[in-house]
C-alpha cells in the first residue's frame, strides 16, 4: 500500500471518527436533558426526540464523507491512490467534516440541552426551540459541502 | 465539563418550575373568603395529600417534606443538603438548649430530618460533650448553654446561636464551589444582619449587642451598619441609601411588613437568574428556595385569612414568587 494510499485512508477514518464522537456527546448530553423532561410529562417525547436528534447528524455527514472517499480510492471503488500528493489531498479535504463535525456536535448537544429547556417550559414554543440548535447545523453543513467538493474534484 | 452531571436534574426542575406558584396565584389567594377557599385552591394545585381534606399545618408540612424529596432525589450531594439545612439546623440547637435548661420536653420544637438530630443535640447538651455536635457548632453550643444555665438570658442565648449560624453559613458560601451556594448564602448572611440591625435600631440596642449579633460578610460593612445602628434608625437608613442595600431603607418608611417583604425578595432576586442556567445545580437548589419561598406566602395568606386581616394588608406581606 502506497504512503497516498495511508494519507486517505487516515481522512476516511478520521471524518467518521471524529464527527461521531462529536455527535456521540450531543446526542448523550441532549438525552439526557430528553430523559429528564420525559420522566416528568411523557406527552413531551416525539419533540425532545427531535431535539435530540439534531447533534446526531454530524456523525451521518462525516460517515457520508467516508463511504465517498473511500469510493473513490479503491477500497469501494474508483482506483487505488499511488502517489502521496494525491492521499495529502483526500486527507485535507476530510479534515473540514471531521473538525466542524467535532467542535458543532458538541455545541449543537449543549443549544439542545437549552432547547429541550424551553419545551419543558413552554411545550408550544418547540418551533422557536428547535431554531436554535439548527442554527449550529448550518456550519456543519457548510463543512460537508467542502469536504465533498474537494473530495470529488481531486484527480 | 462536571456542571453537565446536572442536565437531566435541570430538565426535570424546568418540568416541575410550571406548577410553581406565580404571582398572579398569590394575588388570586390574596383576595379569597378565606383561609378554607385559599386550602381548597391549593388542594387544586397539587398541594398536599391527593384525595385528602388537610388542615392547613399538615399541607404545609407534606410541601416542606416534598421540596426536601425533590432535592435529595435530583442529586443535591452532601455539601448541598448540609448547608440548606443550617438554619433548620441551629434552630434545633437553640430548642435543646431550651429544653435542656427547663426540663421540659417539646418534641414539636425540633425540626426532624436534620442532622445531628434531636437525641444527638440533647446529649450532647445535657452531657456537655460538645464533640458530638458539628465543629462550627461547637463553641456557639457551649458558650449559649453556659449563658442560659447561668443568667437564664435567652435572648442572648439566641443572639449567640444565630451569629454562629450565620458565620457557618458566611463560611459555606465563601467556600463553595456552587455559584448558587456563594450567592444565596452571602446575600442571605448579609440581609439577616440589615434584619437585626434594624430590629435592635428600632428597640434601642447597644453597640456591644450589634457588635455580638452581626455576622460579618462579604460586600457589606458590618461594623458601620452596628455603628449607625446603635446611633439610631435614621443614621442606619442614611448607612444603607449609601449600599447595595438602599431598597431596606424604602422598605422601612413604608411598614415593617414591607421591610420583612424586601428581605425575602432581595434573597430570590439573587436566584432568579438560575432561571436561564441549563448546566449546573444551580436550578435544582434554586427551585427548592423558590418552594420554600411559596411555602412561606401560602403560610402568610392562610395564617392573615384565618386571623381576619385585609386584602391589602395581606398584600403588603406576601412574597415575590420565582417565576
Amino acid at each position: 500500500m502506497s504512503l497516498g494510499m495511508v494519507f486517505a485512508l487516515i481522512g476516511a477514518v478520521l471524518s467518521t471518527a471524529l464527527a461521531g464522537i462529536g455527535s456521540a456527546w450531543g446526542v448523550g448530553v441532549a438525552g439526557q436533558a430528553a430523559a429528564g423532561v420525559v420522566s416528568e410529562d411523557p406527552d413531551q417525547f416525539a419533540k425532545v426526540l427531535i431535539l435530540q436528534l439534531l447533534p446526531g447528524t454530524q456523525g451521518i455527514y462525516g460517515l457520508l464523507v467516508t463511504f465517498i472517499t473511500l469510493s473513490n480510492i479503491g477500497i469501494l471503488g474508483g482506483s487505488p491512490i499511488t502517489d502521496t500528493n494525491t492521499g495529502l489531498m483526500y486527507l485535507f479535504a476530510c479534515l473540514p467534516i471531521a473538525i466542524v463535525g467535532l467542535v458543532s456536535a458538541f455545541h449543537q448537544g449543549k443549544t439542545s440541552v437549552a432547547s429541550i429547556g424551553i419545551v419543558a417550559k413552554k411545550p408550544d414554543q418547540f418551533g422557536k426551540a428547535m431554531l436554535f440548535p439548527a442554527m449550529v447545523e448550518t456550519y456543519a453543513i457548510l463543512a460537508l459541502l467542502i469536504s465533498i467538493l474537494s473530495i470529488t474534484n481531486i484527480h | 465539563m462536571g456542571d453537565l452531571n446536572y442536565v437531566y436534574a435541570v430538565a426535570r426542575i424546568r418540568v416541575k418550575e410550571k406548577s410553581l406558584l406565580s404571582n398572579a396565584d398569590v394575588a388570586q389567594m390574596c383576595g379569597m373568603k378565606d383561609a378554607d377557599a385559599v386550602l381548597g385552591y391549593l388542594s387544586e394545585k397539587g398541594w398536599g395529600s391527593a384525595g385528602e381534606r388537610q388542615s392547613a399545618d399538615q399541607m404545609l408540612a407534606a410541601e416542606e417534606a416534598k421540596a426536601a424529596a425533590a432535592l435529595r432525589e435530583l442529586g443535591a450531594g452532601k455539601e448541598i443538603l448540609e448547608v440548606l439545612s443550617l438554619p433548620q439546623m441551629y434552630h434545633n440547637l437553640k430548642a435543646g438548649i431550651k429544653t435542656t435548661c427547663t426540663g421540659t420536653e417539646n418534641p414539636k420544637a425540633f425540626y426532624k430530618g436534620v442532622e445531628p438530630s434531636e437525641d444527638t443535640v440533647t446529649r450532647s447538651l445535657t452531657s456537655k460533650d460538645f464533640k458530638l455536635l458539628p465543629e462550627h457548632m461547637r463553641a456557639a453550643a457551649e458558650r449559649a448553654l453556659e449563658v442560659m444555665l447561668r443568667a437564664r438570658d435567652g435572648q442572648m442565648c439566641d443572639v449567640i446561636v444565630d451569629r454562629a449560624c450565620l458565620d457557618a453559613m458566611a463560611a459555606a458560601g465563601e467556600k463553595s464551589t456552587h455559584e448558587i451556594l456563594r450567592t444565596y448564602l452571602l446575600e442571605q448572611v448579609a440581609v439577616a444582619d440589615i434584619r437585626t440591625a434594624v430590629r435592635g435600631a428600632k428597640t434601642g440596642k447597644s453597640l456591644a449587642f450589634f457588635k455580638e449579633a452581626l455576622a460579618p460578610v462579604r460586600g457589606l460593612s458590618v461594623q458601620k451598619l452596628a455603628i449607625a445602628a446603635a446611633e439610631s434608625e435614621k443614621a442606619l437608613f442614611d448607612d444603607l441609601s449609601g449600599t447595595a442595600y438602599a431598597g431596606a431603607a424604602e422598605a422601612i418608611k413604608v411598614s415593617p411588613s414591607a421591610f420583612e417583604r424586601w428581605c425575602d425578595d432581595k434573597v430570590m432576586e439573587s436566584i432568579r437568574p438560575q432561571k436561564r442556567n441549563a448546566f449546573s445545580i444551580g436550578p435544582v437548589v434554586a427551585y427548592y428556595l423558590a418552594r420554600q419561598t411559596e411555602i412561606r406566602t401560602a403560610r402568610i395568606v392562610l395564617t392573615a385569612k384565618a386571623n381576619g386581616f385585609s386584602e391589602e394588608a395581606i398584600r403588603e406581606r406576601v412574597r415575590e414568587m420565582y417565576v
